[in-house]
């Protein structure tokens, strides 16, 4: 019988064959934990009888949901982030490297056939190399930094074929929007989705990287698409390590197909309060929006900028309405600069906030008001996910939160691209 | 395990946002502070509301959403003494069993707010005293029972110095 790329992955990782179902203690080849959750990592580090990480070299903290500090009690977590990180030789990302579902893919340390935890839930995302990333908790992560090994349970694997050509203004998040909205937050508990077909082919990194960002929406373990040269020659940007391709057997064996025909797709909106409430843009154009946020994990991206820039560029957001931009990383922050994204959004009437979270996550850099109407290239849109739970979150690709910034409303962007 | 205690109900899709919100969790890693605030976005009532030993009743995929473990601490500094759902997402279920907390994966849709439930989790039922149901539990993996056994994973790592799941 032949092995999907998550069989293939942890089979390698555990040293023996194994197929879906199998529990294994596999060896882990990189470790991340974030603001929200490493400190708790620390603490479970010390309660679980820690000395010292294995491999402090496969390990990295990464500063980016409350970044810079809002208050007292969220710098007093950094400091100990920080400490920890220099006493035990832990890289460190700080404030304005950027959020780190970018920053770990864009460090080298990953590729394709990896094996990668991280104490957030999106760490999923890093699938887009052709690897298995999967989110854990903190004391997962602690036990991991000591032993450099975790228990894990083979997924069985949902196939996801997508065929044809995406139409002009619509992008991998309306695929993948459209994908969670079928198959509904549950609908993927447990297994892992490998991404395939023309359309994925088709997709640049930076869409890659949504479309495996969102499997967790689903409750998927992880997302994958299977490394192919394009991948290879993203990561040869960043690092002269040689990654071999982990490609499925054509007989292996999935436990669900879906296929999907793109050439037909209109651009999606998640409403609130559920990231599966997903309905095509037109029932829900007209809708008055106070903020409209581009960035996150999701669509913080180069590529995002820059087509929200192409909108926006020489036009004004409507006077009713923010328009907050959080670039990915320092790297994005930079390479939008050079090309005069960043010169156009602002412009436009953007407001730059630091690389990082944003106001994904309600702690900082944008809570909505009472009663305030969000649109967001974000991947959650719960109630209070911003900090508040009077206000509501529409989830849509960064065209649509752009063409809404200009209108005010929730617009198809298609009437701008062509 | 034997858990006594009533039950509080909730619906499908209880996510990790509403058990311990993000504008909480970020700031402190005093469980005590953030158990005054858990399902808060739900039922602003509810930590006032929770006697020691009570239950959380679900429907599906509950814990969905980030993988903060603040969630089945906040459950667990709360007073709760287990959740029963239909189904849970995988990192909390994870998280849950790591940090203690009890999680009990069976047919919740005959429980209602106040009902006397009894959990014995070596049977593996559920029983409704107040309107007298037996539940079937559908039973853990053995690895997960051995850690829920052992008090959680530090517990389970500082009995035997990593991980002992043969
Ligand atoms: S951008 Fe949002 S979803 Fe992504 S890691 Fe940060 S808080 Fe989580």
């Amino acid at each position: 019988m032949g092995k999907t790329v998550a069989e293939k992955i942890f089979g390698r990782a555990a040293g023996r064959e194994v197929a879906a179902g199998e529990l294994v203690v596999a060896r882990v080849d990189y470790i991340m934990g974030q603001d929200g959750t490493a400190p708790l990592a620390i603490s479970a580090f010390y309660d679980l009888g820690g000395v010292r990480p294995a491999d402090p070299g496969r390990i990295a903290f990464v500063i980016d949901h409350s970044a810079p500090s809002p208050n007292e009690g969220v710098s007093a977590l950094h400091k100990l982030m920080r400490e920890f990180a220099r006493e035990h030789g832990i890289t460190l990302y700080d404030v304005g490297d950027g959020v780190c579902h970018q920053v770990i893919p864009e460090s080298g340390h990953i590729g394709p056939g990896s094996l990668v935890v991280g104490a957030d839930s999106h760490t999923c995302t890093y699938g887009a190399l052709g690897c298995v990333a999967t989110g854990v908790g903190s004391t997962d992560l602690a036990a991991a930094m000591i032993t450099g090994s975790l228990w894990f349970k083979v997924p069985h694997t949902m196939r996801v074929l997508c065929r044809g050509k995406l139409p002009p203004g619509v992008y991998a998040k309306d695929l993948i929007l459209r994908i969670i909205g079928d198959v509904g937050a549950d609908g993927a508990t447990y297994l892992a989705v490998e991404y395939a077909g023309e359309a994925v082919d088709d997709l640049s990194m930076d869409g890659r990287f949504t479309l495996c960002n969102m499997a967790v929406e689903m409750g998927a373990k992880t997302g994958i698409v299977p490394a192919d040269e394009k991948t290879l020659a993203w990561l040869g940007q960043f690092t002269p390590r040689a990654f071999a391709p982990v490609r499925p057997d054509p007989d292996a064996a999935y436990a669900a197909v879906r296929e999907y025909d793109v050439s037909t797709l209109v651009p999606q909106v998640a409403c609130p309060h559920r990231v599966d409430n997903v309905v095509p843009v037109d029932e829900v154009a007209g809708t008055r929006i106070q903020q409209a946020v581009l960035g996150t994990c999701t669509n913080g991206r180069l590529e995002d900028l820059r087509v929200a820039a192409g909108i926006l560029r020489g036009r004004k957001v409507h006077r009713d309405t923010r328009l907050i931009v959080a670039p990915a990383s320092r790297r994005v922050l930079l390479a939008a600069m050079r090309e005069g994204i960043i010169q156009d959004l602002v412009e436009a009437g953007a407001a730059v906030v630091t690389p990082g979270c944003g106001p994904c996550v309600g702690t900082h850099n944008g809570i909505p008001a009472d009663g305030e109407r969000v649109i967001s290239t974000a991947n959650r849109n719960f109630k209070g996910r911003m900090g508040n739970n009077k206000a509501e979150i529409y989830l849509a690709s960064p065209a649509t939160v752009a063409a809404s910034a200009l209108a005010g409303e929730i617009t198809d962007p298609r009437e701008f691209v062509r | 395990m034997r858990l006594e205690g009533r039950a509080h109900c909730f619906g499908d899709d209880v996510n990790t946002d509403y058990i311990i919100s993000g504008k909480y969790k970020f700031k402190t890693l005093d469980m005590k502070e953030l158990a005054r605030h858990v399902m808060e976005d739900l039922d602003p009532e509810f930590y006032a509301k929770v006697r020691p030993g009570d239950f959380i009743v679900a429907g599906t995929n509950f814990g969905c959403g980030s993988s903060r473990e603040q969630a089945p601490l906040a459950i667990k500094y709360a007073g709760i003494g287990a959740v029963l759902a239909r189904s849970f997402a995988r990192i909390f279920f994870r998280n849950a069993i790591n940090t203690g907390l009890p999680v009990v994966e069976c047919d919740t849709s005959g429980i209602r707010p106040g009902d006397e439930l009894v959990v014995d989790l070596e049977r593996g039922v559920v029983l409704n005293r107040t309107r007298n149901l037996e539940i079937p539990v559908r039973p853990l993996p053995p690895v997960m029972l051995r850690i829920l056994a052992d008090g959680g994973l530090a517990a389970h790592f500082q009995k035997h110095g990593n991980f002992a799941l043969e």
